[in-house]
Formats: C-alpha cells, sequence, structure tokens
C-alpha cells in the first residue's frame, strides 16, 4: 500500500515535472483584414479577380505555420474579416485588437490602412499585404508598419531594367484615368528615368467606347507615332489594356500592367521549389495563386519564421527578430527575403511574366548595389524619407 | 618459397584477366522524363532511356541490381532493371515523391511525399507501406545512417531535421536549422550528419550521438553575391578528408576540411548546381547542373574541375553503380 502511494506521488511528481514544457506552449492569434474597393464596371471583364485574394494566401501562410508549430507546441489561430466597406473594416481592426490580438495582416487600399493603423495603436505590428503605394514607402512611414507587398516603384523598377536590358529604350506610354492608374505611371516615369529609357510619347486614355468592338480601328491611330521600342500601358483596374496588344501601330511589344507585367506572384512560376507552394495553394483554395495572396502568405510566414526562432509572439520581439541579420524568409522566389530597415519593405524579387509563361526576373544581372542588387528595384535608403529603425 | 611465389603470379594473372569495366553513371533529367547514363571511363553518354515524369531522386539497391526513380508527377517509384534497363515495377509512394533512402536492410524505403508533408515507408520486396509518418512542410531530403538506426527527413519550408527511429517509425528529435534544408549525409562511421540549407545558405553539422549541433558553416564565394550560396547536395569521403557542397546558383562547389569543417577551395562548375557523387574509387566527383542541362567531372585529387557532360534537361539526381 504504501509502496504504491510512493508510486503514485513520484508519478505526480513527475506530471508536475512537465509543467514547464506546457509553458513551452504558444498560442499565436493573428488577424486578417481585408477591403478592396470595387473596382467600377470595366471593358475586359472576361476575367475576374478572385473576391477572396489575399485571404486564401494569409489562410495557407496559417497552414504552414501550425504544420511547423506542432513539432513545438506552437498553435496559430487566424481570425479574419473580409469586409464591404471601409468602415467595417476599420471596425474590425478595433475588435480584433479589442479581442487581443497584436499581429495583423491587412489587404486593403493605403488611407483605409492608415485609419487602421491609428486604431491599432502602439504595441501592435502590422502588415500591408494589399497597398503598393510609394508614399508608405518614402514619407508616410510607421514603425510599426511592414510591407510584404512590393511597391508600385518596384514593380515598374524590374519593368524599366528589363527594358533596358534589352535595349528597348523608346517608350510609347498610354495611362488609364484612375488614381491607381496615376500612380503606376509616376512611378514607371521615375523608373523610365532611372535606367535610361525614353518616354516619347505620354499619352492619357480617353476613350470610353466599347473597345471588344472598336480595338482594331481606335488602337492603331491611338499608338501613331514615328517610331517607339515598346508600348508600356499603365491600367490597373484592367479596363482597356487587354485590347492593346497585337492592336499597336508599330509591330511592337506591349508591357506594363498588361502584355507582359512585371508581378507580385503569378501561376507561372514555378521555379526554386515555387510549384509546391502554387500546389498546395491549390489544393486549399481550389484557384490559382496571385500577387496578394503571396503577400499575405509572406506575411503570416514571417510571423511563423519569427515565432519559430524565438519561441514569442510578442510585437516588439517579433519585429526586432524581422529586422535582425538573423532572420530570412525562404519564399520560393530564389532569394531569401529580408526588410528593408528603413521603411519596412519585403526585398524580392519581381517576375515578369505573360498570361502563360515567365519571360524574366528581376532584379537583372549588371545593375549593381553597393549592398544588395535586391536595392535596385524600390526606394532606396536615400531616396526615403523613411528612417522607422532609427 | 615457390609455391608461394605461384600464388602471387596467380593471383596477379587474374586480376589482369578482368576486364577494365567503367562503372556507369544514372542521371535524372527532370524535365525531359528521361535517364542519362555515362560511361565513367569515356565520361559520355551511352545511353539515354525514358522513364516516369518528372523523375527526381534516384537511388540504387543495395545489391545494385536495380535503381529506384522518384517519378515525381506521375506519384509513383519506379524499378528499373539496370541488366535490362527497363522498368520492371512500381511502388506505392504516396503522392510527389521526390527523394529517398534505402534502409540498409535492402528493404525499406523511405520517401518524402512533397505535397503531402509525409514521409511515406515502403518495404520494397513486397510493396507494403510499413508507416506514413507526419513531418514538417515539403519533406525533402532523406538519408537513413549506414547503421541502419535513423532516418533523417529535412522540411523545407518547417526549416527542420526529423529524427525517425527505424525501429517504431516515429520521430524522435525536431532539430530546428537554417531555412529550407535540402539534403542529409551522413559519415561511414553514422556518427556525423552533415545537413545543408538552401536558403539559409549553411551548412550544420550534427553529432549523431546526442542529436544536436556541433557546428555550422556558411560559405563565400568570391565574387558572387550572396543570396546565390545556395548549399544543396553534400558529398563526404571515404577517407575523411573532404566534404564537397553544390551551392546552387552560384554553380560553385566547395571543397571543406571534414575534420576542420574549413572551406579549402570553390570549384566552378555548370549552372544551379544541385547532387553530387563520387565515383567508385573516390577519384572524380560527378555533379548535376539544372540550369545549363550538363554534369561536370571534378578530380578529387587534383581539385579541378576536368569535363562537362552534356544530358538531358534539368538534371537532378545522380547515382554510380560501383559494379558495373
Amino acid at each position: 500500500m504504501s509502496l504504491l502511494f510512493r508510486t503514485a506521488a513520484v508519478l505526480l511528481a513527475a506530471t508536475f515535472g512537465m509543467a514547464p514544457l506546457k509553458a513551452d506552449s504558444l498560442e499565436v492569434h493573428v488577424g486578417y483584414v481585408q477591403w478592396v474597393p470595387d473596382q467600377g464596371p470595366v471593358l475586359s471583364n472576361v476575367i475576374p479577380e478572385p473576391e477572396d485574394a489575399g485571404l486564401k494566401g494569409a489562410e495557407l501562410g496559417l497552414q504552414d505555420n501550425s504544420t511547423t508549430g506542432k513539432f513545438l507546441g506552437q498553435t496559430y489561430t487566424l481570425k479574419s474579416t473580409v469586409a464591404d466597406s471601409e468602415a467595417e473594416a476599420i471596425a474590425a481592426i478595433e475588435q480584433l485588437r479589442k479581442s487581443g490580438i497584436e499581429l495583423f495582416v491587412v489587404n486593403a487600399p493605403e488611407q483605409t490602412l492608415k485609419s487602421m493603423i491609428a486604431k491599432a495603436g502602439a504595441d501592435t505590428l502590422l502588415f500591408n499585404a494589399g497597398s503598393k503605394a510609394d508614399g508608405l514607402r518614402t514619407t508616410e512611414c510607421n514603425a510599426n508598419l511592414l510591407h510584404t507587398m512590393p511597391s508600385y516603384a518596384m514593380l515598374t523598377d524590374a519593368l524599366a531594367q528589363w527594358l533596358n536590358q534589352r535595349r528597348w529604350d523608346e517608350i510609347f506610354m498610354i495611362t488609364g484615368p484612375t488614381d491607381d492608374d496615376k500612380d503606376w505611371a509616376n512611378a514607371f516615369r521615375r523608373s523610365a528615368k532611372r535606367f535610361g529609357l525614353e518616354i516619347i510619347e505620354d499619352k492619357p486614355w480617353t476613350f470610353d467606347a466599347d473597345l471588344r468592338r472598336t480595338a482594331s480601328k481606335e488602337l492603331p491611330l491611338f499608338t501613331q507615332a514615328s517610331d517607339y521600342d515598346a508600348v508600356v500601358v499603365a491600367d490597373v483596374r484592367g479596363d482597356f489594356g487587354e485590347y492593346v496588344p497585337f492592336n499597336t501601330w508599330l509591330p511592337r511589344p506591349v508591357v506594363g500592367t498588361q502584355g507582359m507585367s512585371p508581378v507580385t506572384w503569378h501561376r507561372v512560376v514555378e521555379s526554386w521549389g515555387a510549384a509546391q507552394l502554387q500546389n498546395r495553394f491549390r489544393d486549399l483554395a481550389g484557384r490559382d495563386m496571385n500577387g496578394e495572396d503571396y503577400a499575405a502568405w509572406a506575411a503570416i510566414r514571417s510571423i511563423g519564421t519569427a515565432v519559430t526562432s524565438l519561441g514569442s509572439a510578442e510585437p516588439a520581439d517579433v519585429r526586432r527578430f524581422l529586422f535582425s541579420d538573423t532572420f530570412q524568409l525562404a519564399a520560393f522566389k530564389g532569394r531569401k527575403l529580408t526588410y528593408r530597415n528603413w521603411n519596412g519593405q519585403l526585398r524580392q524579387p519581381i517576375p515578369l511574366v505573360h498570361p502563360r509563361g515567365l519571360v524574366a526576373r528581376a532584379p537583372f544581372e549588371g545593375f549593381l548595389h553597393p549592398h544588395t542588387e535586391m536595392d535596385t528595384l524600390g526606394f532606396d535608403k536615400p531616396e526615403s524619407k523613411c528612417r522607422i529603425n532609427g | 618459397m615457390m609455391s608461394l611465389f605461384k600464388h602471387t603470379a596467380l593471383a596477379a594473372m587474374i586480376g589482369l584477366s578482368t576486364p577494365a569495366f567503367a562503372s556507369l553513371a544514372y542521371v535524372s533529367n527532370e524535365k525531359d522524363d528521361t535517364l542519362s547514363i555515362i560511361d565513367t571511363e569515356s565520361m559520355e553518354v551511352i545511353d539515354t532511356i525514358e522513364v516516369g515524369a518528372r523523375p527526381r531522386g534516384i537511388l540504387l539497391s543495395k545489391d545494385h541490381t536495380k535503381l529506384y526513380i522518384c517519378a515525381s508527377d506521375d506519384d509513383t517509384v519506379q524499378v528499373l532493371d539496370l541488366a535490362t534497363r527497363k522498368i520492371v515495377d512500381t511502388l506505392p509512394s504516396g503522392e510527389d515523391p521526390e527523394q529517398f533512402a534505402l534502409h540498409p536492410n535492402n528493404r525499406h524505403l523511405y520517401i518524402s511525399n512533397e505535397d503531402d508533408a509525409i514521409v511515406t515507408v515502403v518495404d520494397v520486396s513486397n510493396k507494403d507501406v510499413l508507416a506514413q509518418i507526419d513531418v514538417g512542410i515539403e519533406p525533402e531530403g532523406m538519408a537513413v545512417s549506414p547503421d541502419g538506426k535513423w532516418a533523417v527527413n529535412t522540411s523545407e519550408t518547417t526549416s527542420m531535421l526529423h529524427w525517425i527511429n527505424t525501429e517504431t517509425f516515429e520521430i524522435e528529435k525536431n532539430i530546428v536549422v537554417g531555412q529550407r534544408p535540402r539534403h542529409v549525409e551522413f559519415t561511414k562511421d553514422s556518427k556525423i550528419a552533415w545537413a545543408s540549407a538552401e536558403i539559409g545558405g549553411t551548412v550544420h553539422i550534427i553529432d549523431v550521438d546526442n542529436l544536436e549541433q556541433i557546428h555550422e558553416m556558411s560559405f563565400k564565394v568570391p565574387g558572387v553575391n550572396q543570396d546565390r550560396v545556395q548549399p544543396v547536395g553534400i558529398e563526404l569521403t571515404d577517407d575523411g578528408k573532404y566534404a564537397f557542397v553544390a551551392l546552387g546558383p552560384s554553380n560553385h562547389v566547395a571543397v571543406v576540411d571534414a575534420q576542420t569543417y574549413e572551406v579549402l577551395d570553390y570549384l566552378l562548375v555548370g549552372s544551379r548546381v544541385w547532387q553530387l557523387v563520387l565515383d567508385k574509387d573516390q577519384k572524380h566527383l560527378y555533379t548535376t547542373n539544372g540550369v545549363s542541362g550538363d554534369v561536370s567531372v571534378i578530380d578529387v585529387e587534383d581539385l579541378k574541375v576536368i569535363k562537362s557532360i552534356k544530358v538531358g534537361r534539368y538534371p537532378w539526381g545522380v547515382v554510380i553503380d560501383p559494379s558495373s
């Protein structure tokens, strides 16, 4: 009897001895909020954008984190909101914050994102997985905001580098009417100057005809000029741009937001193990992975990589780790990805794709940089006012 | 005295009468769905045979009669009879097999199923699936220690080495290493394991008795951006002198002193060097170069690249049959 009792006591002690192990287990809660304003009617409405673009990427990132976490006693949960209005999106951040969430991934326009940062408060960490606005990387700096979505400047620098190395340096440019189109076009004008391209024509798109019927008549006249090497289209929402290729006055390639495009991610990216990521995503979402999905995935994987290494999910710890020399994100782009310490932008190669194939991947060899070639894409430290790490 | 002489003479004669058979190297061409067969004497491709879709990992049975091929996109492991060069069988492999390793018992095949986050163990003698073990995301590298005690799997996105007990088929230890671990190679005595981390740019040296990392090394190839230095395949010489590490898109193979872990040299090979294998007498090292579609041959004594052999598109794995 006494022996049995003693054994039980030993067992009990052993169980208590295990207790510190339990304390090692960690629950990581991440909030995902998406609000994508309606783009309005477009002429080329053949291939609609998926409504869960971004959300599914976040879900995949969470799955990836959880698989890793299960070997380390770390569990991850995702609380996500796909809002129907800006107000709803901002309210969602407030609610998530109240429920104790401190890590957020946001897919929303620039202005909405700014309101969200204010609501989230200082002791949080937000990942911008939606807005490509250059202002967020150059002047409107936030210490607790990281960007996994590339900026417009990164995309257009990738395109301009490519045009430069092809020696196609005389550009005919067409810009759509929306603010996004103008932002994209401004980014390209800057890139053109950086990489020695000459914009010989810079025309706004003013037509409102249905080009499905008249593209072949209107566009050759619209693109008349003595000579140019390529046509660059700035049509972010995909209104008229799809009708430019093969309808230009001169037999020239069309690049930009249509034709061959610089993108965050695309289904044709398959090297560097990307085929596996694409397969995993297709299994989960039943469609191909796009740039919004990739940016959300990269944000959640950044969190996961930090937590795996730190055993902590405190925003300040995670932030410190993400800017440290030890952080590197394996993200299927052939390079380790890191965050720029002045503005929190995730450095990343940019694929240049056409709808059925990969053309090239920027940065290109020969565009030199004192620290890393990847900083030839987007706003480099001297060009940005941001100093979010002092 | 006389009798001894006679014996020696006899032995010498037998030695002479053995024809100088060169051993054959087999290379899997991922984007051609073929194997290239290289005669290691002439260092030329002597045959190309069609196999399943997207062949990646390949390995030799312990009796050197069969070659196992991961046909990734066919979701199967094919068995090639080396005498006839015909596919004679397939094994259940789980989805998307990429790499595998055969236990010294010549029966238990450990296969990493990249899309399913599983390691499948198949008994090749009767095709029984003995176990499916949950591992991290994108299991890739597989190795079984020469003493047969451990099977190690690397999971690329989880960045871990999973140590599987080969008696129980259970994971006993997870070691977090650099980002995207790709390959594990054991020393002959099973005491040390070398593991490469592609994106981390590191090689981790693990003490197998304690299952702890004892050293971590990184590489600096002169004139090459650090991001492009991506360790993948590892090959160790039996004499314990060298470790060779394929450094991916840096297009170099690092020569490492296997005792001090000091990098001795970097050798320029083809584009995106992936896997490595030593030939039978360990005089030459063969490397698969994915992007340039060729195999480089390195002279181990001189540490010089002496030849490049054109094979199919995206050569991935390479093995040499020492008995052929």
